[in-house]
């Protein structure tokens, strides 16, 4: 058996009480552990991508108990592909905050990170639906502490309204796995794939009514209508490197729904056919309305990039809805792109914002580097509302394609296609009020109505090391875009494997491939 | 028995999703910790309702195989530990809240209306 499987969730957690009990008055000595500790953590995420990329689900089967009894982690390409970005994102997101000094904002920063680490790369990695739930209460409870760092009023209250709503969700997410373990007696994945299709279509009732609350759960988390609304509060509140990092979390959600609603309440499953598809579509086609006219209406930078987070979410969860391994494959492609390219937003808004003292969409005061960071924020933009030449638009593009089955594409197509539009208007206008009409010579008239922003007394001008992490997270977008044949063909197999549900049983409760 | 377990479930789930309603701090983490009484009464119902059983298969009780689930009492105990420490957690983020903001609203809207900043609510 493999042990570098468990290594992602092992690492974080020994490494996150170390900092916050050893190193806690030495922000020296905490950054080079979180530093080296995700540096590790990022060749493990590839030593593991390279592991499953031929094609075997490897399992780890903890205490050896054997697979529905005992708790299983399984590394397959999606899993490790889920945790490679995971990792790529964290070093990003942690140069950024230690270059600009957000982690000795407030205490506890890097402990908190490696924790909301352990539990991102366990929920990604875990086979067992009850285990997914103790990472998914890991994860947040590490983002409770992030969201508030460094506090303030408007954080707190934003925190505040961030933890009540996922504590309901959790309670939700219990009620789920109850039900799903009362209709089934089971809560392994593969165990809950060969036993549901075993259940009559009549006698389903209850175990429709757990895959339904299960995608409520999941909603939750992707930010999908109607439970959006935490999200644009909570990312523009956040420290702006949390905000970063939590572009990973909206996936959390998304990959919780392909993986649990493909391979335990798949297609082709008499009980629950075409039941998630069903209701996730309309609701991603809303969602992706919601985030367009969010964009178009923001008055400040953080609420605009939060709302185009959501608009994403609803682009990324139409090519979920589908089920098909083609539509699987764009939805794959595409979450990768927008979370790089939600972060990348975040990271540029934070310099931005910490050069003007407030994130409104205002004309003065001049933004210093002007020419640096218009050209960083359309860089970021473009890649989010997806035009060429970066990623958004072949993810776009592949969502689009994949979507042609002809209900669906009507609405899939207008939405995704105005709004995209939306989007650009939006990001359109914040960059030129920011970056253009910023360096007008004639300042516009005071507004009476506005709140009036001093300029920050001294405007700091960002380092190279503080610009890097952006610039880093703008060149994965260029490989994405560069490299989109071979990126894709994998994805393809991923797909693939994700829905070759006989595979993933064998492998988990196969007993011929226990070994020492 | 079937009853009592299930109108207990009902009762503290409305009561907490009223309290949750409110959106107040005090009455909120009232109504999440009913919320979570009722969710670990309801685990404890899925592994099916068995009096006076041990939650083992017992060697010496011929012909009686009957016994109670112990995976639901591993849910619910797991279930109990982290509802417990996240209302710690939400106890100690509202008070926070509560001194930093002088208001123990868990909405955001009618203050952010007010200083002119609606749109992040």
């Amino acid at each position: 058996m493999m042990h570098w499987i468990i290594l992602p969730v092992v690492l974080p957690a020994m490494l996150a009480p170390l900092i916050g009990f050893m190193m806690r008055h030495d922000m020296v000595m905490a950054r080079v552990a979180s530093a080296t500790g995700t540096a590790v953590l990022l060749a493990i995420a590839i030593g593991l991508a390279v592991m499953a990329a031929d094609g075997t689900t490897q399992v780890y089967r903890l205490g050896d108990w054997p697979a529905p009894f005992g708790i299983v982690l399984v590394l397959d390409r999606l899993s490790a592909l889920m945790v490679l970005l995971t990792a790529i994102l964290a070093m990003i997101v942690l140069i950024h905050a230690m270059a600009t000094g957000w982690d000795a904002r407030g205490r506890h920063f890097h402990a908190l990170f490696q924790f909301q680490l352990m539990g991102i790369c366990g929920a990604f990695l875990t086979g067992d639906i009850f285990n997914l739930f103790v990472f998914f209460e890991v994860l947040l409870i590490a983002s409770y502490g992030l969201m508030i760092h460094s506090g303030g009023k408007e954080r707190m209250r934003a925190g505040l309204q961030y933890v009540v709503m996922n504590l309901a969700g959790s309670t939700l997410f219990l009620f789920a796995l109850g039900t799903l373990y009362a209709s089934t007696g089971t809560l392994n994945i593969a165990d809950l794939a060969q036993r549901i299709p075993e259940i009559p279509a009549e006698e389903a009732a209850l175990v429709r009514v757990a895959a339904i609350l299960l995608m409520i759960v999941f909603a939750v988390k992707a930010a999908l209508f109607p439970v959006q609304f935490w999200l644009p509060a909570t990312y523009a509140n956040a420290p702006a490197p949390v905000a970063a990092l939590f572009a990973i979390m909206t996936k959390v959600g998304a990959y919780a729904i392909l993986r649990v609603h493909t391979t335990a309440f798949g297609p082709g499953i008499e009980g629950t056919e075409g039941l998630a598809g069903t209701w996730l579509f309309p609701a991603a086609i809303v969602t992706i309305a919601v985030g367009a006219f969010g964009v178009l209406g923001a008055r400040r930078l953080m609420p605009l990039i939060a709302f185009s987070v959501v608009g994403s979410m609803g682009t990324l969860l139409v090519a979920v809805a589908a089920f098909s391994p083609n539509a699987t494959t764009a939805a794959l492609y595409y979450l990768v792109h927008s979370t790089f390219a939600a972060a990348c937003l975040f990271l540029i808004a934070d310099l931005v914002v910490t050069q003007r003292a407030a994130d409104t969409l205002r004309p003065v005061p001049a933004t210093v580097q002007n020419g640096l960071f218009a050209a960083l924020f359309f860089a970021a933009a473009i890649a989010m509302a997806g035009m060429p030449p970066l990623s958004g638009f072949l993810g776009k593009l592949l969502v689009l394609d994949a979507l042609r089955d002809p209900g669906a594409m009507v609405w899939a197509w207008t939405a995704i296609l105005v709004g995209s539009f939306l989007t650009i208007v939006g990001f359109g206008r914040a960059g030129s009020v920011l970056f253009w009409k910023s360096t007008a010579t004639e300042p516009p008239p005071p507004d009476p109505d506005e709140i009036t922003v001093e300029a920050a007394p001294n405007p700091v001008r960002a380092t190279p090391t503080q610009v890097a992490p952006t610039m880093l997270a703008l060149g994965v977008l260029a490989f994405l875009a560069i490299f989109a044949g071979p990126v894709s063909a994998y994805l393809e197999q991923t797909s693939a494997q994700l829905f070759d549900r006989a595979g993933y049983v064998a492998a988990v409760l196969d007993p011929s491939e226990e070994e020492g | 028995m079937e009853i009592i377990v299930a109108s207990t479930v009902g009762i503290l789930t409305a009561g907490g999703v009223y309290l949750l309603l409110r959106l107040r701090t005090f009455p909120v983490i009232l109504g999440l910790t009913l919320l979570s009484y009722a969710v670990n009464v309801f685990l404890f119902a899925s592994g099916r309702l068995a009096i006076d059983q041990s939650p083992i298969l017992s060697p010496y009780s011929y012909g009686d195989t009957t016994y109670t689930d112990p995976l639901p009492q591993a849910l619910v105990l797991t279930a109990i530990v982290i509802s417990f420490g996240m209302t710690a957690v939400l106890v100690m983020i509202g008070l926070g809240a509560y001194l930093e903001a002088e208001s123990d609203r868990i909405d955001l809207e009618p203050e952010m209306a007010e200083s002119g900043k609606d749109d992040s609510a």
